[in-house]
């Protein structure tokens, strides 16, 4: 209840001051993802264009429920997951069409930006392109739990009561996987994705008793696995990074099932007042020595083509370790979401919540 | 003259009415109304007590209902329980300075935020914490001790961030009886349990009511605590009506829940008021 009411109140303090500043291109207020605006890439761009940046922390869902509350209103560029644009878009019609000559696609990696492109395609219209991508998989201390190799391997009796994970959709997704059944298949069938979200949720209420705690964010993740507490967790990569380079044993494991890749986008709500600025800072962040910048603060790697020569070798060899080419192959990438698919899904994991 | 003091009766009232329509009413008008659409397609709606319906008949909202509830409740007897011997010592017994640094000290914990209160129980209470290590080191147990994540942790969470929303008003209302009338009461043979039951406890109900219900309220509209302190049992209904609006975007059967925790706590706070025979006015006043 208190999210919700500071997320209103932001709404309504932002309508207010916005209904007093004149409407000019100079501020640009970016909702994003805690590390994709570092401090030294803002002063970057502000020096270089003379706009000013407002950054805006957030994640998947609360950006949408802010763009929502808004009509999309209140931000001129969010970064949304490109699975989860054109769901709420053919929904709640929150963003505005990307004008793709305003963009330099010379900067992006080809594939991804085709892929993201497919994705967020709402009526003949695009409304993403790629920023960061990343994977979802498995953080595992190897000394204390080597026989965690999949998703479903967190339910095992030797790891009783140490594990954790997040209740989002993304465990639903992988343990899906791991259970042999394709859930992106089904998206397009109501009734075969139920099927499936049922057999994971016996699955779930099954391995509760092994679960020490449903992590909610990445610090209190980041807690539980330094401390001990758990020795193996559903997390990103770049958590798992982070915390090789304080303890060897612990790593990113890419699941035997295929780890979840995800890739956040640029995506333009649909009353955002500074577009021209939206555009620059899109332009600017994607150049191969800016994207480097933001790879060293987010952990995770960009859709800039050559920002990789620039990336830090320690972060370099992790990243090859956790991905060696059959995982890399094997990375299953977030198809978009149809709308609906949620309901089906948040019965689940209240059921899940609420099992004893 | 008449028509004078009616425009400054409107005028003092005014902002008053303001705060009222502005951030109450129509705010809660919009809920109703957004809890009595039921979304029948991609972008489409129709009026419907649909969502009401979803909340009987799905026995997991039912039950997270009745246990926010029922915890609520405990949680706001254990506080009164706590918190009554501590008024009035610092209402009757103690003197002067000691009497400002036990009040501080009650009010000391809210100069921090809810999650850093809530964080410090974190630390206390969790496996590799203070207490697990404590225990250990005194040898009283064997191996770590896990006290997060459970019904007694929440409790203790919430009965912590309410002390002193049921200090303050019992102090002020223990501190308005005077002291002759307690001696009298002794004096007449009493004891002093008697004392107690027949001369404290119903000066200080006035102050007893209120306070239990403000901490009432602030325990079934409590999200943080629950959610941190509860861990993967925590079911509090705040955290359902959180996950409907943000995670589900079903703001729909977000508003149906939010609403129907509104009439719960209307509904136990007349209750209690019935029970102990106050009203508003007499508890407020």
């Amino acid at each position: 209840m208190k999210h919700v009411a500071t997320a209103v109140c932001s709404a309504l303090t932002i309508a207010f001051a916005c209904g007093t500043t004149p409407a000019s291109a100079d501020t640009l207020r970016l909702l994003t993802w805690g590390g994709y605006a570092p401090e030294n890439v803002v002063a970057k761009f502000e020096e270089e264009t003379g706009h000013t940046v407002e950054v805006t922390k957030s994640n998947n869902e609360e950006m949408i429920a802010k763009l929502r509350a808004t009509g999309g209103g209140g931000f001129d560029l969010a970064q949304p997951s490109q699975d989860r644009i054109a769901g709420p878009q053919a929904e709640f019609g929150i963003y505005k069409p990307i004008d793709l000559s305003k963009i330099d696609a010379a900067l992006f990696i080809p594939s991804m930006l085709a892929a993201t492109k497919a994705n967020t395609t709402v009526g003949g219209e695009i409304y993403g392109v790629p920023h960061v991508w990343g994977t979802s998989g498995l953080v595992v201390d190897t000394s204390k739990a080597p026989s965690v190799k999949d998703y479903t391997d967190l339910c095992g009796a030797d790891v009783a009561g140490k594990v954790s994970y997040r209740l989002k959709r993304p465990t639903l997704i992988g343990f899906a996987f791991a259970m042999g059944m394709d859930p992106f298949a089904a998206y397009g069938d109501e009734a075969a994705y139920k099927e499936v979200m049922d057999k994971v949720e016996a699955k779930l209420v099954d391995c509760k008793p092994n679960v020490k705690t449903y992590w909610g964010g990445g610090d209190e993740l980041m807690g539980l696995m330094r401390s001990g507490e758990t020795v193996a967790a559903m997390a990103w990569d770049t958590g798992g990074w982070k915390l090789n380079a304080d303890n060897p044993d612990i790593t990113f494991v890419a699941p035997a099932s295929g780890a979840l890749g995800w890739v956040d986008t640029f995506a333009l709500p649909a009353k955002g007042r500074a577009d021209d600025a939206a555009y620059a800072w899109i332009n600017f962040v994607m150049r191969p020595e800016i994207a480097a910048m933001i790879t060293e603060a987010a952990g995770n790697f960009t859709a800039s083509k050559g920002a990789d020569e620039f990336a830090a070798a320690d972060l370099k060899a992790r990243y090859q370790a956790s991905f060696p080419p059959e995982a890399l192959d094997n990375i299953k990438w977030y198809p978009p979401v149809p709308a609906g698919l949620e309901a089906i899904e948040g019965g689940v994991l209240d059921r899940v919540k609420a099992a004893q | 003259m008449r028509a004078q003091a009616k425009l400054g009766l409107f005028l003092l009232l005014s902002p008053l009415l303001l705060w009222l329509t502005l951030l109450i009413l129509i705010p809660h008008v919009d809920m109703l109304l957004v809890s009595l659409r039921e979304r029948i397609g991609v972008g489409q709606y129709q009026i419907g007590l649909g969502n009401y319906f979803t909340f009987f008949s799905e026995p997991l909202y039912l039950r997270t209902f009745l246990r926010t509830a029922v915890m609520s409740i405990l949680a706001t007897a254990i506080t009164l329980l706590i918190a009554f011997p501590v008024s009035y010592y610092i209402a009757k017994m103690a003197r002067g300075r000691v009497r400002s640094a036990l009040f501080l000290l009650c009010l000391v914990p809210f100069w921090v935020s809810e999650l850093v209160r809530t964080f410090g129980w974190m630390i206390l209470l969790r496996e590799t914490g203070i207490i697990s290590n404590l225990l250990q080191i005194l040898n009283l147990t064997d191996g770590p001790v896990e006290l997060l994540y459970n019904d007694a942790a929440i409790m203790v969470g919430l009965v912590y961030t309410s002390m002193l929303f049921m200090v303050v008003p019992l102090v002020t209302t223990l501190e308005s009886l005077p002291d002759e009338v307690i001696e009298a009461g002794y004096d007449l043979g009493g004891s002093g349990l008697s004392v107690l039951r027949e001369i404290v406890i119903p000066h200080a109900m006035p102050g007893i009511v209120s306070g239990c219900i403000v901490v009432f309220m602030l325990s079934l509209g409590n999200y943080l605590t629950p959610t941190m302190l509860g861990g993967k049992d925590s079911l509090w209904f705040t955290e359902l009506i959180y996950s409907q609006f943000i995670v589900r975007f079903n703001w729909e059967l977000g508003a149906a829940f939010g609403f129907m925790l509104l009439i719960l706590s209307s509904t136990i706070v007349w209750g209690m008021l019935k029970l102990t025979g106050q009203s508003l006015e007499k508890t407020m006043g």
